[in-house]
């Protein structure tokens, strides 16, 4: 028959009953089991691997594959430039790009319109905006140059069409498996760090990042998160910064000596991100100063960037975002248009910075002192170089390197000391002459920040990309032995392997195995043991338990395991000690008043009839089951249902759908797993109907 | 779980607010609006008087002066047509949500803001006793709703000013005498249909409120997760409604929640419905009411009459379609919503025209900042059309401010204007226009500034919608009498009493609706693609909304009614997730069940909530004592 014991399951008594899995369940239990090895994280570098330049790594997250970055190496011009894309086995996800740099952007137009992919690019807002900039003044130069680059400024236009704009923090999802979310990088405006998880992997790319705010950009944050893997810059890998105060006096000093001495100060810079930077602190100075020495702008490129900067005020720092909260309004409250100077005083771009203006060729060899941004950093060509070949020989002359020069440029050899001759043509050379100062202004974070990161994160792994070599040997056993973190520093196409190790299976429990889980059930006992975590005084530690998960039991069929509480549960079938069959039960509630209508109209009443009712009702909804009325439950296979009156049901839920306890009557079912589905959609067809 | 509509709103100016009860234990507030068309029962100051104040005395006398004119007044005309003498005379207070006072404030755990209007009445909350929810709201709103609340603020200042310091206590026309020679209609709003709603007026919040309130919030982006308490994932995606406003999804370990809010298709200016983040959650909780079409309309000339049909059948017909078919039918949602608006606003634009033509002045309240901008973008290329030099003047003690917030955001407006900011170009106009000096903005009426540039016929921006407020009475004062100068006013606000304070009225006055009614089919047809498993709809959709023809995709809906609490029953399986770490799940120890596939075993491990889910993780110590136990039992058993 049918009945509802009150007794819990036995389970010591299904333990001594039950034998051991025969083979068939064994293969169950491996398709369930996370495959072994588990598939991880593995990452083919095809750039910046042990040098700085062409940023690119393709990651593939358990089978999702992300390429991040896409640069060009600048002090290459063959096919050493780009990074070599026939490594990669299969198709992309995604591309993200971490910010606008032509060392992490360069080889992007190259990848989708020549290379042809086209899947989803993804970077910041401020890096779609800067980006075309960027790159079309890289392509100007070049063709300056009478070099032939391997995208035109059509490619550069398809390309940043086919992007997807992101914000920080914005949950991503790219298909149904992958992640993706960017944090704030400081470094330049929209630099991003890259976070992306498919399924239980999860990993950073940190792009170029700086641990410390300065004047217009804020350092970089991130959430804590629980990684696999970080990959990391490491342009500074064993370098501690001066403070920046010290960095930015003496920056100071060297180009106050040289303009009061009557000289030109060149200050070759990507006219992005370091431009406005080191001219915030120099406006700064001159006003402080009194000095009236012009400060030139090389390219109307600062113009136009000065225009996305001010709408993406959002990405600058929190002190100058207070500011504009703080102001009524921008400059164009007094009616004038938007000034193509930047300032630092309330990042209004619009004081009447008398001494700043364009500058054009004609002024090179003007008379007098002055200071003059130019781009491109590097003296990799263009302006810059230009104005250094006519300003070199002069002594009084400063050239002030404000960042990190990669290997093979001029500015290296410069900044290196090795430069005392340069060939302005075929045959004739120019002795350089001038002073030079190389500042370590660049927005990279310093090793300490590296390390303060990887502190913070504490992830599995790290990949160090971005760097020098023999430094990042260094860093990298200072990873390995400070912090026990498995570190690796792989070559351009070097692939790195890594397990993932934070795997879950799934399960699926019950409604009354959750709320049994939602209220813990603390026990302190006493422990000998000398292995206790938890332990007050050494002689006899305390134990906390907490015993919410053993009162589960899971079970496992063909289709899913599922977690029980063990009060919802009982065993039909118990002959001979043996259990044949699991029930599950579940009993809720339906309006009376609905199914006493029902009987009314079929001239009947009681709880009998109400079955009746339901035994109609059922064989209508299933008409290829065999709904049977067995006086006092209704039977569909194991499926059973009565009328349940016992209140304190251990199968009645919580939840009362719409009705109220006093008009309501519960109607309880059992039955056995292999008849799940059917229950389910039995019970929630008679809820609906009634 | 619970529902509970503490008030069901009105639309867009006061969305519907709600409290879920027993969200995974926690108790979620939905909204913390102010019901700003109340303030139509009150007078706005009186013309003669300016707002400079000159001593203390004089205020109380005139207030008392004005009690005893009014009840003599009211008194005679009882029965007679409504008069401006029959609001009340007295500061403005401001009616908060109907049964929100009835609930602690402390037992609230989280809340969650759709909008800016949602957010208005929230310092009245923070500031109460016991409270400390986590407030949750995003970026764009919360800037945008801090703006909005310091406006009402300074605005509320002139009544100050005028009536002097506020008398301690409850003021005279919350008595019962006063209260009963109060004209029904009046009363109706003040003390609500039912009599019960006295208690929640509440005079205004101070600036200090705001900041202490704006502290309180944590903001968030588009998309951006914040988990509460480990339990619940919670994330805000864009309504398309306004800049700033959003749907939310809840994320708990039982259940997934859509709250969906007040949400346009297709925006001309804030980033669009992101609906497809939406789909397939448990429970979608529908309480967006500004497509019911409203009764009250002061002149038939509504633009929504002009507006064809033809797309309907359309709809209809794409909701049967193939789910293979989302994209397109998501498209065919976006485009029709497009054209609507398009033609709404050309209406506008070209009763504007004509009254500027005929010499007349415009005045729109404004106060959804999409179509101020939008309005900015269309009128000037009207006006140069016509070569007519009608200044532009939005006026209001945040104008500035909230233009020059437009520029700054283009993580939240829609594509083609992000567009424009990636070319290089101002995302919306009004930058253009200044800078041409066609537009000017102006924080108050009387500033300097104004006067010397102030010329006629112009068009003027200015707040506040409820007609009681700011520049917009002084306005009315100007050309009420002027038969050529228009208001335009938008649908929700009760005209007849509004305009009250004005009477006689020669100006023409507008009223419409600004954006397009969300069609029936077209709701039905999203509803039907969220594809929730549980349907909760207001009850007065019950009617209006059919989801019983025989279909795949039938769920059940269930209807809330104001003041009344529903529960939400759960979901059919009552199956929660568990993930547990493999390393624990290969040392599981499995029996078998004779002659039945399936296997068992106890559970062991540390059981966490992390992000919603729960996770059982190999326990540090216990896990050990246990697996040998079960060894124990296993050596036993053999």
């Amino acid at each position: 028959g049918f009945s509802y014991p009150d007794t819990d399951l036995d389970l010591d008594l299904l333990q001594s009953v039950t034998v051991q899995p025969p083979a068939p369940t064994i293969s169950l239990l491996n398709s369930w089991l996370p495959p072994s090895p588990v598939m991880g994280i593995e990452c083919l570098v095809l750039g910046a691997g042990q040098e700085i330049g062409k940023s690119c790594v393709v990651v593939t997250i358990n089978g999702k594959r992300i390429m991040f970055d896409c640069g060009m190496h600048l002090g290459h011009s063959d096919d050493e430039r780009y990074p070599d894309f026939s490594l990669i086995d299969g198709s992309l996800d995604c591309v993200v790009i971490t910010h606008f740099h032509l060392d992490h952007i360069g080889a992007l137009p190259y990848f989708t319109e020549v290379i042809g992919y086209n899947g989803p690019i993804y970077m910041t807002y401020p890096t779609k905006a800067l980006a075309p900039l960027m790159l079309e003044d890289f392509l100007r130069i070049s063709v300056g140059r009478g070099v032939e680059e391997k995208f035109t400024a059509d490619d550069i236009s398809a390309c940043m069409k086919k992007v997807t704009p992101i914000d920080l923090k914005q949950n991503i999802q790219v298909g149904k498996d992958l992640q993706i979310r960017a944090y704030y990088a400081g470094h330049v405006l929209g630099a991003a760090m890259v976070y992306a998880k498919v399924g239980d992997a999860s990993m950073v790319y940190t792009g170029d990042y700086n641990m410390t705010p300065d004047r217009h950009l804020g350092a970089a944050q991130i959430d804590p998160l629980e990684l696999d893997l970080v990959i990391t810059e490491s342009t500074y890998a064993t370098t501690v910064r001066d403070s920046k105060h010290a960095s930015e006096r003496k920056f100071l000093k060297a180009v106050h000596d040289c303009v009061v001495a009557g000289g030109k100060v060149l200050i070759p810079t990507f006219a992005l991100g370091r431009a406005q930077e080191l001219f915030i602190l120099l406006e700064d100075y001159w006003e402080r100063m009194n000095l009236k020495v012009p400060i030139y702008f090389s390219s109307g490129l600062t113009r136009q960037a000065n225009i996305y900067y001010k709408t993406l005020m959002s990405w600058t720092n929190q002190k100058i975002k207070d500011t504009i909260a703080l102001q009524n309004a921008f400059n164009f409250k007094h009616g004038t248009t938007c000034s193509l100077h930047f300032s630092v005083d309330n990042f209004c771009w619009c004081r009447n910075v008398n001494c700043v203006v364009s500058f054009d060729r004609s002024q090179i060899n003007a008379p007098g002192s002055c200071v003059l941004f130019a781009s491109p950093g590097m003296l990799s060509g263009g302006l810059s170089l230009e104005v250094f070949k006519q300003w070199a020989p002069s002594k009084v002359n400063l050239v002030m390197l404000p960042g990190h020069c990669v290997a093979g440029t001029i500015g290296h050899k410069l900044a290196s000391g090795k430069l005392t001759k340069l060939y302005v043509d075929n045959n004739s050379q120019i002795e350089i002459r001038c002073k030079n100062v190389n500042l370590s202004f660049s927005a990279h974070t310093d090793s300490k920040g590296i390390m303060d990161l990887l502190k913070f994160l504490s992830p599995k792994h790290v990949m160090l990309v971005h760097g020098e070599k023999p430094r990042m040997s260094i860093l990298k056993n200072k990873i390995e032995s400070g912090m026990g973190i498995k570190c690796y520093d792989p070559p351009n196409g070097g692939v790195v392997k890594i397990p993932s190790v934070t795997v879950h299976v799934k399960a699926q429990t019950t409604d009354s195995f959750a709320k049994s889980c939602q209220s813990p059930n603390f026990s302190l006992s006493r422990c000998s043991t000398s292995g206790a975590v938890f332990s007050t005084d050494l002689t006899s530690p305390l134990i906390v338990s907490e015993d919410r998960i053993s009162e589960a039991i899971l079970f496992m069929d063909r289709s899913k395991a599922r977690g029980v509480h063990k009060e919802e549960l009982e065993l039909i079938g118990s002959g001979e000690g043996k259990p044949q069959v699991v029930l599950y039960g579940h009993c809720f509630p339906i309006r009376s008043d609905n199914l006493t209508k029902a009987t009314g109209r079929l001239g009947l009443s009681g709880n009998r009839s109400w079955l009746k009712v339901l035994a109609l009702e059922l064989s209508h909804l299933f008409p290829q089951t065999n709904v049977q009325n067995m006086g006092d439950f209704l039977q569909v296979g194991s499926f059973q249902l009565s009328v349940c009156l016992n209140q304190s049901c251990t199968r009645r839920s919580s939840d009362v759908p719409g009705v109220h306890a006093t008009t309501c009557t519960y109607l309880c079912c059992s039955w056995c797993m292999e008849d799940e589905k059917l229950a389910l959609a039995i019970i929630s067809s008679v809820r609906n109907s009634l | 779980m619970k529902l509970t509509c503490l008030s069901s709103g009105t639309g867009y100016q006061y969305p519907p607010c709600h409290i879920l009860e027993d969200v995974c234990g926690f108790r979620i507030l939905l909204d913390c609006p102010l019901d700003l068309s109340a303030l139509s029962v009150f007078s706005p100051v009186p013309p003669d008087n300016g707002f400079v104040s000159d001593g203390e005395s004089s205020h109380i006398s005139a207030r008392d002066c004005y009690d005893k004119e009014q009840e003599i007044r009211k008194r005679q005309k009882f029965g007679t047509p409504l008069h401006g003498e029959d609001l009340i005379h007295d500061e403005l207070w401001y009616k908060t949500v109907k049964n929100l006072h009835l609930w602690d404030p402390s037992s609230i755990d989280v809340v969650l803001i759709s909008s800016v209007m949602g957010m208005l009445g929230l310092p009245f909350l923070t500031r109460a006793e016991g409270f400390s929810a986590k407030i949750y709201v995003t970026d764009a709103a919360a800037r945008l709703a801090r703006l909005m609340m310091e406006d009402l603020v300074s605005m509320n200042m002139e009544f100050q000013y005028f009536y002097g310091p506020r008398e301690s206590g409850a003021p005279h026309w919350m008595r019962r005498e006063e209260l009963e020679l109060l004209r029904p209609e009046v009363k109706e709003v003040v003390v609500g249909k039912d009599g019960s709603e006295l208690g929640v007026w509440m005079p205004l919040y101070s600036l200090a409120d705001v900041m202490d309130c704006m502290q309180k919030v944590q903001t968030l982006k588009y998309a951006e997760a914040a988990c509460y308490n480990g339990t619940l994932v919670l994330k805000p995606f864009s309504s398309g409604s306004e800049i700033g406003s959003c749907n939310w999804t809840i994320d708990g370990p039982k259940r997934n929640i859509t709250w969906l809010s007040c949400s346009i298709f297709a925006s001309k200016h804030a980033m669009n419905f992101d609906y497809d983040a939406l789909r397939g959650r448990d429970l979608v909780l529908y309480s967006d009411k500004q497509f019911l079409p409203l009764m009250d309309e002061v002149q038939s000339n509504d633009a929504s009459s002009t507006i064809p049909s033809k797309d309907l059948s359309d709809l209809s017909r794409c909701c049967s379609a193939d789910k293979d078919d989302w994209k397109k039918l998501s498209e065919s949602l976006l485009s029709t919503d497009e054209i609507l608006e398009k033609e709404k606003l050309d209406f506008i634009c070209s009763c504007i025209l004509q009254s500027v033509q005929a010499g007349g002045s415009v005045v729109i309240p404004y106060n959804r900042l999409g179509i101020l901008l939008q309005l900015l973008e269309m009128i000037p290329v009207l006006l140069e059309s016509l070569a007519a030099d009608v200044p532009i003047y939005v006026i209001s003690s945040i104008a500035a401010e909230l233009l020059a917030f437009t520029t700054v955001v283009p993580e939240w407006v829609c594509k083609p204007r992000q567009e424009k900011m990636f070319s290089g170009e101002p995302m919306f106009s009004h930058v253009d226009l200044m800078s041409k000096r066609k537009l000017h903005v102006f924080s108050a009426i009387h500033s300097p500034e104004l006067l010397t540039t102030w010329q006629e016929p112009c068009i003027i921006f200015a707040s506040h919608w409820s007609l009681r407020l700011g520049a917009v009475v002084h306005l009315l004062r100007r050309w009420g009498g002027d038969a050529n100068s228009l208001l335009i006013l938008e649908d929700g606000v009760d005209a007849d009493i509004a305009l009250l304070p004005f009477k006689p009225l020669e100006m023409k006055v507008l009223q419409c609706s600004f954006l397009p009614e969300r069609r029936l089919p077209k709701i039905e047809c999203l509803l039907k693609l969220l594809q929730p498993k549980i349907l909760v709809l207001p009850d007065d959709l019950k009617e209006k909304l059919d989801f019983s023809n025989p279909s795949s995709d039938k769920f059940p809906v269930l209807y809330y009614t104001e003041g009344k609490t529903l529960c939400l029953p759960s979901s059919p399986e009552g199956s929660v997730d568990l993930e547990i770490a493999s390393v624990l799940a290969e040392r599981l120890v499995w029996q078998t069940l004779e002659k039945h596939d399936v296997m068992y075993t106890r559970l062991e491990g540390e059981l966490v909530m992390e992000q919603g889910k729960f996770r059982l993780l190999p326990g540090i110590a216990r896990a050990d004592s246990h697996l040998s136990k079960t060894k124990e039992m296993k050596t036993d058993a053999g």
